[in-house]
């Protein structure tokens, strides 16, 4: 039993190298950092985040993605709500195929979207704000909620469904305080897959923004290139971009697993 | 059982008008751009299919298609058997359970660039961890940004390290789904570890590793934001993959009509394979 532990402790080690390295990183100070190796930070100074938090355009950098990645959860958890309730309990002329099609959304590569997506939100006259980023992310968030909220939804019972009906439940009411209820650990996991996708997502999100909504990544590529090799900074911006991700999903870490193992395929 | 009812499509509705807005416009775009020649001025010719054969017979689009596969083939050589590993040594209940996923899903959760900016810190030589411990420690000649192998190397090891969670994430939720009663019947007729994985275990996580390995195809065939910040492509070409490729044609050079050919045949690449996974791996469901 003793040796069986081992493996997952080998792994979680080498998965915490690399962001230690980031975090120990983000205490020292430039000279530190060019001057030579160090394993432990050897003047620790809190410079770096210091810059971060009082300078507005690192900090809204922050502040503008959670605002996006928020509206983009939100819509996209709506939308497949109804959604994956129809693909769930009722069988329609091409729901396969649609579903299929929904899910090859996830295949496009990205890159091949950038420009067309600029060139769609300019348009339109959304260019460089919140919504342009949430909508374009709805792209590859839409069709993996349903998927997740599908594969929930099947595991509840239709005869909740009927019994309600026939209580006299008109349809909103009993979903909304009947059956959402129900399904509650499915909500969950369907918003922090979408939160991640969002989150982590910054090709189309630096593609869709230039002054007013840009990401933190923006602003972490810009420091790279222009004040010279401002490593700590770099580190300092990196290590503040963890925690949110490390917040949400400690509320869903009984749930994670079960999120897609539950999907149709 | 589901029934029959037309009406569903209303609640579909909603997610139809959001994605074919984001999808169908774009792509249509795309198609556009790839069958037209412009030298500015929104002036646009009939080029027909010339560029998608200009692009077929490039050594470049070739060569990059050439490192995609052997990338994505590499990865899932690796990420699949290692994920399968972790999940069947972790603990089945306790304590520990709920910090490991956690710890383990971490770098999921790390923007992309960030994981690209993180790894070069971690490899340069002198300054960062791996690159001093390789290089001045054990005395082999690591250098990222010029030796192409160390380059790939590090390419693959980030995204191991970057994914292998997924697999372990999606197997661990097959393995807990085994009732305790399966094993004490295997223990009874006194089974081999082994028959108890080939027999008991991977028929349970045959599905989630369906998902694991569609997944693991689709985004490591589409990944670009890591490798382009960790190396941005090089030595030379050397890690420019398709993605990376396809957005210096695009936005670097501005060839549309070609970049936009590209983009088509890509796609069609990605979705035929992934179509031939996917019927591959639910064969055996459907007999």
């Amino acid at each position: 039993m003793k040796k069986r532990s081992l493996i997952p402790i080998l792994y979680i080690a080498f998965l915490m190298l690399p962001i230690y390295w980031l975090v120990a990183m983000s205490f020292k100070t430039t000279n530190e950092i060019l001057s030579g190796f160090s394993l432990f930070p050897q003047t620790f100074t809190l410079e770096n985040y210091f810059t971060i938090f009082t300078d507005p355009t690192w900090y809204w950098g922050y502040i503008n993605s959670i605002i996006y990645v928020t509206i983009n959860t939100v819509l996209s958890v709506c939308v497949a709500l109804p959604a994956a309730y129809a693909f769930s309990r009722y069988r329609f002329l091409g729901d396969k195929q649609l579903f299929f099609w929904l899910l090859t959304n996830r295949m496009a590569p990205a890159a091949v979207f950038a420009l067309p997506f600029f060139q769609l939100y300019s348009s339109i006259h959304l260019f460089d704000t919140y919504l342009a980023v949430a909508l374009a992310h709805t792209l590859f968030n839409v069709p993996l909620a349903v998927w997740i909220l599908e594969g929930f939804m099947r595991g509840i019972p239709k005869e909740l469904d009927e019994t309600a009906y026939v209580d006299g439940y008109s349809f909103p009411r009993f979903f909304v305080t009947i059956f959402l209820p129900n399904i509650k650990a499915g909500v969950g996991v369907a918003a922090f897959f979408c939160f991640m996708f969002s989150w982590v997502e910054m090709l189309l999100a630096k593609t869709l923004t230039a002054v007013e909504a840009k990401p933190i990544a923006a602003v972490m590529t810009r420091t790279a290139s222009s004040a010279g090799y401002e490593l700590g900074l770099l580190a300092a911006a990196g290590t503040l971009t963890i925690i949110p991700g490390a917040i949400v999903i400690w509320f869903v870490r009984n749930y994670i697993a079960r999120g897609f193992a539950m999907g149709r395929v | 059982m589901r029934t029959e009812n037309q009406k569903a499509w209303f609640f579909v509705l909603p997610v139809l008008a959001l994605v074919a807005f984001n999808a169908l416009v774009p792509m249509m775009t795309v198609v556009n751009y790839s069958v037209q020649e412009t030298f500015g001025n929104n002036q646009f010719f009939w080029e027909g299919l010339g560029w998608f054969e200009q692009i077929l017979r490039s050594d470049r689009f070739q060569a990059a298609l050439g490192r995609q596969f052997l990338f994505t083939f590499l990865i899932l050589l690796i990420e699949v058997p290692l994920g399968i590993i972790v999940a069947l040594s972790m603990p089945r209940k306790g304590f520990w359970v709920p910090v490991c996923l956690v710890l383990m899903a971490l770098p999921m959760l790390i923007p992309w660039n960030v994981v690209g900016s993180m790894w070069n810190i971690f490899t340069l030589p002198k300054i960062g961890l791996l690159g001093y411990f390789l290089n001045d420690v054990l005395g082999i000649n690591y250098d990222m940004t010029q030796q192409p192998l160390s380059a790939w190397i590090t390419v693959i090891i980030m995204d191991v390290w970057h994914w292998t969670s997924l697999v372990v994430l999606l197997c661990y939720a097959g393995l807990v789904s085994i009732p305790d009663a399966y094993y004490q019947a295997a223990k009874i007729d006194g089974a081999s570890p082994w028959s108890v994985f080939r027999y008991i275990q991977l028929p349970k996580m045959k599905t989630v590793l369906t998902i694991a390995v569609l997944l693991r195809f689709m985004d490591s065939f589409n990944i670009y934001t890591e490798p382009f910040v960790l190396t941005g492509g090089g030595p030379g070409n050397s890690t420019t993959l398709l993605s990376i490729d396809l957005v210096k044609i695009a936005l670097g050079q501005f060839d549309l009509g070609p970049a936009a050919a590209m983009s088509l045949i890509y796609f069609a690449i990605t979705l035929l394979v992934s179509w031939v996974f996917y019927t591959l791996m639910t064969k055996d469901d459907a007999q």
